[in-house]
């Protein structure tokens, strides 16, 4: 599948602000420090960054808001409508936070169901397409939900940190949830790598019984929008190395990084160690969301000989 | 009204190709292109159409494959590989993921006649549903930025002021060796349904589980070229005048 960037940065980015969104809504920062008010100000800066960017690959944008009205069948309709509903917990969590200096309960944990139901809804627009075999498993929402997890925890450590408020609790939570997430993720790929392809060529054109099916002739010499946006295609000694660098970048340097933050509390190394982790995740999640894409097979390719 | 209706429709309206009988001359795929271009919905639009980079919005093209039997041996055209020509445009399932998907409501399938059309006024042109389609079937046009796909040319199957012979699909109409049929594949009795229960026609893809209403009729057994030479050599089924020719020559 073509990795396209404006989905890539959307996933990214709104992972990072539900999962900070789900820290802030738990109650795990202290309202009344700058950091916190700030915090609540990057969640939604990064859940509505994220949403406008992935209207950006759309034919029709200015049409957008009808993709709400098809929630009955559609995980793209729900996603949508969730973003929006999620807003109102978040928004009176941010108002109340950076306004009155607290924390209130019920939004905050409506806060943290809606961030949960967002990120799941987005992972089935993916999960639920059985066309992309190594994306259709249940493993997939529960990546991006653990991922969400680890994004969150690693920016409410650096918000708490700058703050010099408690890091103790969501630094054990980043290392807890960067393992979860990797472990599911190793799953993922071993899953992709290991599938018996649902649909072959042989399938796809019904000649199988008269043996071994190879594309002769592309039906034009040209690419066409269905081999770029389905045919994109990484070789797999460069997918290797860069899942490696996603699980490094991603996964082990932050978790060094927090034992830092955990080892030299809430100084300024701590802050500086904070910040750090959450560079390199971020990297790593760029890479990991790119791969997702790029690696992904389409069964549609079974006719384009790919 | 993205939710499919309730299955099976009444009517399911479709294609049926016939594989053996398919030249792979590309008629089709112009002829489509020439109704549907100026037809329902926004045109068919070409993006550097003269230059070296020449793409464009096709709802139907034919690809061609080479079918190897077990142990076959490719050698022009005394080998055993067959080539078979493959058009392929929307098969209009049965359960179709490309309508659930839509977020806007713009994909649907015709509770009447099982038609899946893309209301373009309402497309955002997201192409969620080309992902969700294993065959290919939808192509987003670059131009309009709306997702374009076969309509069964729904534009000439009702069209009264066209000439009866006229109201089927253009693909069909144009075909020159009546590789592609159209009609009721819900009517047991209609002429697509006898040509799939006689020839054995067949789904693509059945394990997707998009139950696709177009079916495609497998070419027929066949002799390889050196095969059916060599048989030419054996003579002693003649009879008559022929087989004291046979004799005589033989002796000669």
């Amino acid at each position: 599948m073509h990795p396209a960037l404006s989905i890539i940065v959307f996933t990214t980015a709104s992972g990072l602000g539900y999962g900070l969104a789900a820290a802030l809504g738990l109650g795990l920062l202290n309202p009344a420090l700058v950091s916190t008010k700030l915090a609540h100000f990057v969640a939604l800066a990064l859940i509505g960054g994220g949403l406008l960017s992935s209207t950006l690959h759309l034919g029709n944008p200015q049409r957008a808001w009808r993709a709400l009205s098809q929630w009955r069948s559609s995980w793209l309709s729900r996603e949508g409508v969730m973003a929006i509903v999620t807003f109102v917990p978040l928004c009176i969590s941010a108002y109340a936070a950076i306004f009155h200096s607290r924390y209130l309960l019920l939004p905050g944990l409506l806060g943290v169901a809606g961030a949960g139901v967002t990120v799941y809804c987005t992972s089935m627009i993916y999960a639920s397409l059985k066309s992309v075999q190594a994306w259709h498993t249940p493993l997939t929402p529960l990546c991006y939900l653990l991922f969400a997890g680890a994004g969150g925890s690693l920016l409410g450590l650096l918000f708490a940190a700058a703050g010099g408020g408690d890091t103790p609790i969501l630094a054990l939570l980043s290392i807890a949830f960067l393992g979860a997430a990797w472990t599911a993720k190793l799953a993922w790929r071993r899953n992709m790598e290991n599938m018996d392809p649902l649909s072959t060529p042989e399938s796809a054109t019904g000649l199988g019984n008269l043996g071994r099916v190879r594309l002769f002739e592309r039906p034009h010499i040209n690419d066409n929008y269905l081999t770029s946006e389905m045919g994109f295609r990484v070789a797999r000694k460069h997918a290797d190395k860069l899942a490696k660098i996603s699980l490094i970048a991603g996964g082990i340097v932050p978790a060094v990084l927090v034992l830092g933050v955990l080892a030299s509390g809430a100084s300024g190394l701590g802050v500086a160690l904070a910040a750090l982790a959450v560079l390199s995740h971020a990297v790593g999640m760029l890479t990991e969301r790119w791969l997702f894409f790029a690696e992904a097979r389409h069964a549609v390719m079974n006719y384009y000989g790919g | 009204m993205t939710c499919l209706p309730s299955n099976p429709t009444p009517k399911k309206l479709g294609l049926v190709i016939d594989l053996d009988v398919c030249v792979g001359c590309h008629a089709c795929v112009v002829s489509c292109k020439e109704w549907n271009t100026g037809g329902y919905g926004a045109a068919l639009s070409d993006q550097d159409p003269y230059g070296a980079d020449v793409s464009g919005t096709f709802l139907n093209r034919i690809h061609s494959f080479e079918v190897l039997p077990e142990g076959g041996e490719v050698a022009a055209e005394r080998g055993e590989a067959r080539l078979i020509h493959f058009p392929k445009s929307c098969l209009h399932c049965e359960d179709a993921p490309c309508v659930t998907v839509c977020p806007t409501g713009a994909s649907y399938k015709r509770a009447d006649d099982g038609i899946v059309l893309v209301d373009e006024d309402m497309c955002i042109g997201c192409g969620l549903c080309a992902w969700a389609c294993p065959y290919g079937a939808r192509e987003m046009d670059l131009a309009a930025g709306v997702m374009k796909k076969c309509t069964l040319c729904i534009d000439r199957i009702y069209n009264e002021t066209i000439e009866e012979v006229d109201r089927v699909p253009s693909c069909v109409r144009t075909c020159p060796t009546n590789a592609r049929h159209f009609g009721d594949l819900a009517d047991p009795n209609s002429a697509v349904s006898i040509m799939v229960a006689e020839r054995g026609g067949m789904d693509l893809m059945p394990e997707q589980g998009t139950k696709p209403v177009n079916k495609y009729l497998p070419p027929r057994p066949r002799l390889p070229l050196a095969a059916a030479a060599a048989g030419r050599e054996d003579t002693s089924g003649a009879t008559g005048f022929f087989a004291w020719l046979d004799g005589m020559l033989d002796r000669i």
